[in-house]
């Protein structure tokens, strides 16, 4: 018995840290990231995580090694201490300041990404509507202003011109609903009664694999990329589908495609009047 | 014990006064060695007084602890349909499929997967582990640990039970109303929740869910008064502040906790009631469009804030996750201590991180909301003050650690337990510190790590507690103790199938899963978490069913396990001078406490233990 549990207990970090290690080849890790700042996301992840690993191993290794070391059958009496001093403090300060780095780490990533005075200066490119079930993306049409009869409207699909800060704005015709897009690394609830400013930059998704990142003309200029987008937030009973699509495209391309939108928008209306 | 002759008047012992305001129907007599015996006048109760409506603290906490077992049942059933649809959805759900589903071939449908998850939570939270750990083990111990022959408002108590009913009753009877139960998650968000049109569950089940967490509430409360006042007016003569057991001491901030939280939550549960029922505009803002309709147009609430609920509603709830988690530390620090026959590592900063958890805990709910819009400069203050809350933590398992150091363990099922809850612990409270993060957090909220997170706390840490506590207090509950063998086999399965299942959950979470959602495959991106999914749910299964071990052995100890005396476990602490069970009034003798609550090991005696009561020259 003393073995079992001494293994089981071993099997604790053991198992886990292989988990982890084996995680992305698994596939059961965050999908690779595309924006400017979700590479800092996941640089506080992993500092995170490599902080929490040390103690984890630690913590649990000692677990492992007290029990099997003072569970074996001895008469005698245990050690007759009710604490130290010197260690209460050690134990106290130390991960005290790793905490605070940790906290203190933490604090310029999210002020970029949330903050609404770090909001990048662009004119929102549009309006996203979330409701039960569905995502409703409003673009303005050729006259550049919301609200107006040529705007363009897209079901499920929010299209985005990628290498450029993009601005929008987040509602919510009923419910709470959240947009995340998991390589975007963004996250944002939709409430009701609330515009929502946010952003992103697409800066990684029309480069090849292979190619030099930081080399603009290594872009696939053709290359039209989909990624999908979620409802995080309980919505009511449809939750699980409510899927939309992100599609991110060069440029050119978006304005190809907003074209094409507009002119639409603008044949239904003479179909309309005719 | 047979007492010794009741001292005359005049005598020594009675003129003494040894307690002038002894209690009506109690008669003391003097021993050999100078022991004050009590005789507690005996009262034939008739069954109705004894085992229903009792205003003795014991019965009362095995009322809670029965009616909580009873519902961790019916949660865990839940949880076990909430696995088979994300294993294989849209699937016959086997034995209960055709009964509850006919009209798809026994597949259930997407409104009834919300409401399991909600009511599993629900159930979980409110009906299981805070009655079972401030109901059962509050009532069971405290009087007993701190020498007091009853709590200090026995009629309160019972009261406090019985308001836990009518709460059993409205969750259970949703399930059976128009539109079914509450479907809005447990944490009941507006809109979704107040809109009779959002959701099917937010017909007629949402009001019975805000009923039920009203009695529930009610029933806390009354429980926290009674516990803050036995601790602070009961303690036995010598029992200082600072010779509480940690039990006593997490009970009794978890107590606080309750004081101060629970009326939030209450005034918030009724005004969603009122948005509801009454149309008040709390919570549901103007101008929606739900089911192509405005609500408004129908006489719903309108003009409301969303975000408040969401701020009232953690103001309680994340101080209740203390609730859930504080007097599992209490009770695992004793029962390590214990078996372990070791004193505590840390006593003072054992009790003192206590009281900063429950400090912080109050200034710590926004961390729930970081993607929910309120303003992100609060992010930023909620977020300093959650990763600081890992620090008491920390200190905790340190001295956990630093008991076992030098001990002398004992491989005793409620220590394996406790041990797991230790290692166990751990891992929810590191995977905490990426949801205080809130960059991070911007990624992994709503997501499977969270479940994975405070799975981790409740399941891994207080479950784990809990059946530590019942193996080690059930020879005093009952006067027997449970079967060794069946616990260490329970204790094994239940280890290796807990953390098959809560651990995977951290991977899915990572692959950026949501939670709450009945098809993860609906999106193509998660198709391949599919076979994961399925190793999760079949360990869920193992898990559900090895506690039949349990169950047969808790029933079958009651009536057939070996009788033990008062102090089975050589226990130093209060409860131990009491018979097994204790009768009316606790103690049969007048108790004077001169030592600490964990003077293992102690050289001033020969046995290893040396117990609170007794005295050493």
């Amino acid at each position: 018995m003393r073995l079992l549990v001494t293994l089981l207990l071993l099997l604790v970090p053991v198992l886990g840290v292989w988990t982890f290690w084996t995680a992305e080849e698994n596939g059961w890790w965050m999908p690779e990231t595309v924006t400017t700042y979700g590479p800092d996301i996941d640089f506080l992840f992993y500092l995170i995580l490599w902080m929490v690993a040390v103690f984890f191993v630690l913590t649990e290794g000692l677990l492992v090694w007290f029990f099997f070391k003072y569970s074996k059958k001895d008469d005698s009496k245990g050690v007759f201490s009710h604490g130290n001093h010197k260690l209460e403090l050690l134990w106290t300060v130390v991960p005290g300041i790793l905490l605070l780095v940790i906290a203190f780490t933490q604090m310029e990533t999210w002020a970029e990404i949330k903050y609404r005075g770090n909001l990048p200066k662009s004119e929102p490119i549009a309006h996203v509507w979330a409701s039960q079930f569905d995502w409703r993306v409003q673009y303005p049409g050729a006259d550049g202003e919301f609200g107006t009869w040529d705007d363009v409207e897209s079901p499920h699909l929010f299209v985005v011109p990628s290498g450029e800060d993009v601005v929008f704005i987040l509602h919510s015709r009923d419910v709470l609903h959240s947009f995340f897009v998991p390589e975007f690394r963004l996250k944002q609830d939709a409430v009701p009664g609330m515009a929502i400013p946010m952003w992103f930059n697409v800066n990684k998704a029309l480069r090849e694999e292979g190619l030099d990142p930081k080399d603009p003309d290594s872009e696939d200029k053709e290359a039209i990329r989909l990624y999908d987008l979620i409802c995080a937030e309980l919505c009511g009973w449809g939750h699980y589908k409510m899927a939309g699509r992100m599609e991110v495209r060069s440029r050119e391309k978006f304005d190809e495609w907003m074209a094409e939108q507009q002119a639409n928008v603008m044949s239904n209306d003479k179909e309309d009047q005719s | 014990m047979s007492v010794p002759p009741i001292p005359s008047e005049g005598s020594a012992a009675a003129s003494e006064g040894l307690n002038p305001r002894a209690p009506e129907g109690q008669r003391k007599g003097l021993g050999a060695d100078g022991t004050v015996y009590i005789e507690h006048d005996h009262h034939e109760l008739s069954f109705l007084r004894k085992y229903i409506f009792s205003v003795d603290h014991k019965m009362i906490g095995l009322q809670f602890m029965f009616t909580g077992l009873v519902m961790l049942g019916l949660g865990g059933a839940l949880a076990m349909a909430i696995r088979w649809q994300l294993a294989w959805p849209w699937t016959e759900v086997p034995v209960i499929g055709e009964l509850l589903f006919p009209a798809t071939g026994g597949a259930m449908s997407p409104e009834f997967y919300t409401m399991l998850f909600t009511m599993h939570g629900t159930i979980m939270i409110f009906f299981v582990i805070i009655p079972m750990l401030t109901g059962a083990f509050g009532n069971f111990l405290i009087p007993l640990m701190i020498g007091a022959p009853d709590m200090a408002f026995p009629r309160l108590n019972m009261i406090g039970y019985w308001a836990m009913v009518p709460g059993l009753f409205f969750a259970i009877a949703s399930f059976f109303v128009e539109g079914g139960a509450a479907a809005a998650g447990w944490t009941a968000y507006p809109p979704l929740s107040t809109i009779t049109t959002a959701a099917p569950g937010s017909m007629t089940g949402q009001t019975y869910w805000l009923l039920a967490l009203t009695f529930s509430g009610v029933s806390s409360m009354a429980g926290a008064v009674n516990y803050a006042t036995t601790v602070v007016k009961m303690r036995a003569p010598g029992m200082t502040l600072m010779r509480m057991p940690l039990t006593i001491w997490s009970l009794f901030i978890s107590a606080l906790l309750q004081l101060f939280a629970l009326p939030v939550l209450t005034a918030v549960s009724i005004e969603q009631i009122l948005d509801r029922v009454a149309g008040t505009g709390f919570f549901t803002p103007t101008n929606l469009v739900v089911n192509q309709m405005n609500p408004e147009m129908a006489g719903e609430a309108a003009g409301g804030q969303p975000l408040l609920w969401q701020h009232l509603f953690w103001f309680y709830s994340h101080p209740a996750v203390y609730i859930m988690v504080v007097p599992a530390m209490g009770m695992a620090s004793d029962i390590l201590a214990t078996h372990a026959r070791k004193p505590i590592f840390g006593y003072k900063p054992m009790a003192y991180s206590m009281m900063s958890i429950a400090g912080l805990g109050f200034i710590v709910w926004g961390h729930h909301m970081f993607a929910s819009g309120m303003n992100p400069a609060l992010g930023m203050t909620f977020m300093v003050s959650t990763i600081l809350i890992a620090l008491p933590s920390a200190i905790k398992v340190f001295n956990w650690l630093g008991t076992l150091w030098g001990a002398r363990i004992q491989m005793t099922s409620a220590m394996l337990n406790a041990i797991a809850f230790v290692s166990l612990f751990i891992i929810g409270g590191l995977s905490g510190i990426w949801m205080a993060a809130t960059p991070v957090d911007i990624y992994i909220h709503d997501t499977y790590i969270i479940v994975a997170h405070f799975h981790y706390v409740v399941f891994g840490g207080t479950m784990f507690a809990i059946w530590a506590g019942i193996y080690h207090w059930f020879p005093k509950m009952f006067g027997r103790i449970m079967d060794e063998r069946l616990g260490k086999i329970h204790f094994v399965g239940s280890f290796i199938f807990a953390n098959c299942t809560f651990y995977m959950m951290h991977q899915i979470g990572l692959a950026g899963l949501m939670r709450r959602t009945a098809d993860p495959y609906a999106y193509e991106v998660y198709a391949h978490l599919q076979p994961l999914n399925e190793f999760i749910s079949i360990s869920a299964f193992c898990l559900f069913f090895w506690q039949g071990f349990f169950v047969f052995n808790f029933f079958w100890s009651i009536y057939k396990g070996q009788r033990v005396g008062r102090n089975p476990w050589k226990g130093t602490t209060l409860e131990w001078d009491a018979p097994s069970p204790p009768g009316h009034g606790n103690f049969d003798r007048e108790l004077k406490v001169y030592h600490g609550p964990y003077e293992y090991a102690s050289p001033l005696v020969e046995e290893d233990y040396l117990m609170q009561t007794r005295k050493v020259d």
